[in-house]
């Protein structure tokens, strides 16, 4: 039973936790992002040729491959965050780790559905137990059970907590699903040949890496921002049903 | 001592939790219970054909015991939760990692029994011919079990604290034990027709240094779980 003191608001971080004002993402870094995307994407279908096996095919690596990469990256976001929320115990860590969970799930789903209507035509078959496939996959279930978790955690402490150790685990084993899918594979067959890719087409996925970078940051910081709200109104509401100013 | 009072209250957890387990029994039946029924309908839906049940024993068994342990590592946290004694478990003095050594430890004792009957109904029921590989077998089965239960116990201790720990638990679980599946699954087949490949050798290190990473992980993640 805490003795009469300083009102500490529901979610049981203390007020000066978050830094006083939410942050504005500006309308601008949209801009400059989505302009990416479509100047990268112009450019790279402009400057590649048609692939000698895939034809055209292969235009669809532009936004495939960039996906894949922001996955991984914006996975490696919630593990920082994650363990910096563990170490500081700071409300804003927790928040920009869950708005990179959200950003990263939904890269890492495209990522699958790219591969999968890329796979049909290249393979003939929708899917295959590869083990980037594979790992993938997982990587996305490992993501779900993030969301999921916080989804079903009221107190926002405990959801933090939770979820850091959740995300920081849960990195920890990204690397290990994929050296034993990896494994799981090569036992019993040749791996699949490695992506060797023509300079005419590195430039071209460069372009649109860097593009996929500015839309995920300014993913992340749209979302942020959003959370940082919506606590804000939770502790206004709060504020007032306590009488408070 | 301060090692050996930290052992004590270990033990004190395990043995209170094993002994609220035997007096009511119903739990572990009906687990293990649960084991063998997806066993059958495991044969049911992959049978009759002897020689396509006998290749799908191993992993038949791991699925079966994936799902029937994330029902006893929920019961291992809800006891508790139910009468409210996890509070006053936080309370006692010495460390909280004693409190996670403890369950895992009860766990780990519960688990084994129920994947020894569900080891056996596989055998059994798939058809499966032992080698002479078996005690390496038994080996892969200990490291899965250990790699099963330390994650299982870590996340129960969440899950079974919020709103739907029925699916949160196993949605979370699940594809964290992946490596742990694939490993022991493959090494057993290996195992079973006689390593011709040596491939098991690889699996039994790869489940090692799992169980080593995630027991180290849950240890020092746990006391911030644990926070009421």
């Amino acid at each position: 039973m805490k003795p009469e003191g300083r009102l500490t608001p529901a979610s049981g971080h203390s007020p000066d936790s978050l830094p006083a004002r939410p942050p504005r993402t500006s309308a601008w870094l949209a801009f400059a992002a989505f302009g990416a995307v479509i100047a990268a994407q112009t450019f790279a279908i402009l400057t590649s040729p048609a692939d000698r096996d895939m034809g055209h095919l292969q235009k669809i690596m532009y936004v495939h491959v960039p996906a894949a990469w922001m996955t991984f990256l914006a996975f490696f976001v919630v593990l920082v965050f994650s363990v910096r929320y563990l170490w500081r115990r700071r409300e804003n860590d927790d928040l920009i780790a869950a708005a990179a969970a959200e950003v990263g799930a939904m890269f890492n789903g495209l990522t699958l559905m790219l591969g999968m209507i890329w796979g049909r035509p290249a393979w003939g078959v929708w899917w295959v137990w590869d083990a980037r496939l594979t790992s993938t996959l997982v990587l996305f279930l490992i993501f779900v059970g993030y969301l999921a978790l916080r989804g079903f955690v009221d107190d926002a402490q405990q959801k933090a907590r939770w979820s850091a150790a959740v995300g920081a685990i849960g990195a920890i084993n990204v690397p290990i699903v994929y050296m034993s899918v990896t494994w799981w594979r090569t036992l019993h067959q040749p791996p699949s040949s490695p992506a060797t890719l023509d300079p005419v087409y590195t430039m071209g996925l460069r372009v649109n890496a860097i593009a996929f970078l500015l839309v995920m940051i300014y993913f992340i910081r749209k979302r942020y921002e959003i959370a940082r709200l919506e606590r804000a109104v939770e502790h206004m509401a709060q504020a007032a049903a306590l009488g408070g100013p | 001592m301060a090692w050996r009072d930290d052992w004590r209250r270990v033990r004190a957890i395990a043995r209170k939790d094993l002994t609220t387990e035997l007096r009511a029994k119903a739990g572990f039946n009906s687990v293990a219970a649960l084991g063998v029924t997806i066993l059958v309908l495991l044969g049911l839906a992959l049978g009759p054909d002897a020689q396509a049940l006998r290749n799908a024993a191993v992993g038949a068994v791991w699925v079966a015991t994936l799902f029937a342990g994330v029902l006893a590592f929920n019961r291992s946290f809800q006891v508790e939760l139910e009468s409210g004694a996890l509070e006053p478990l936080l309370q006692y003095p010495g460390p909280r990692w004693t409190i996670f050594a403890g369950k895992l430890l009860g766990n780990l004792i519960f688990v084994t029994l129920m994947v020894a009957i569900l080891v056996t109904a596989g055998v059994v029921l798939f058809g499966v011919r032992l080698t002479a590989g078996w005690p390496s077998l038994l080996g892969v089965l200990a490291l899965g079990i250990v790699g099963l239960v330390v994650l299982g116990t870590f996340y129960a201790s969440m899950a079974s604290r919020s709103r739907a720990r029925e699916v949160l638990l196993p949605l979370l679980l699940f594809p964290m034990l992946v490596p742990v599946l694939l490993a022991a699954t493959t090494a057993s087949k290996a195992l079973l027709g006689g390593d011709l490949m040596h491939d098991a050798g690889a699996w039994i290190r790869l489940l090692i240094a799992y169980d080593l990473v995630f027991l180290i992980a849950t240890f020092i993640a746990f006391e911030h779980v644990i926070e009421a």
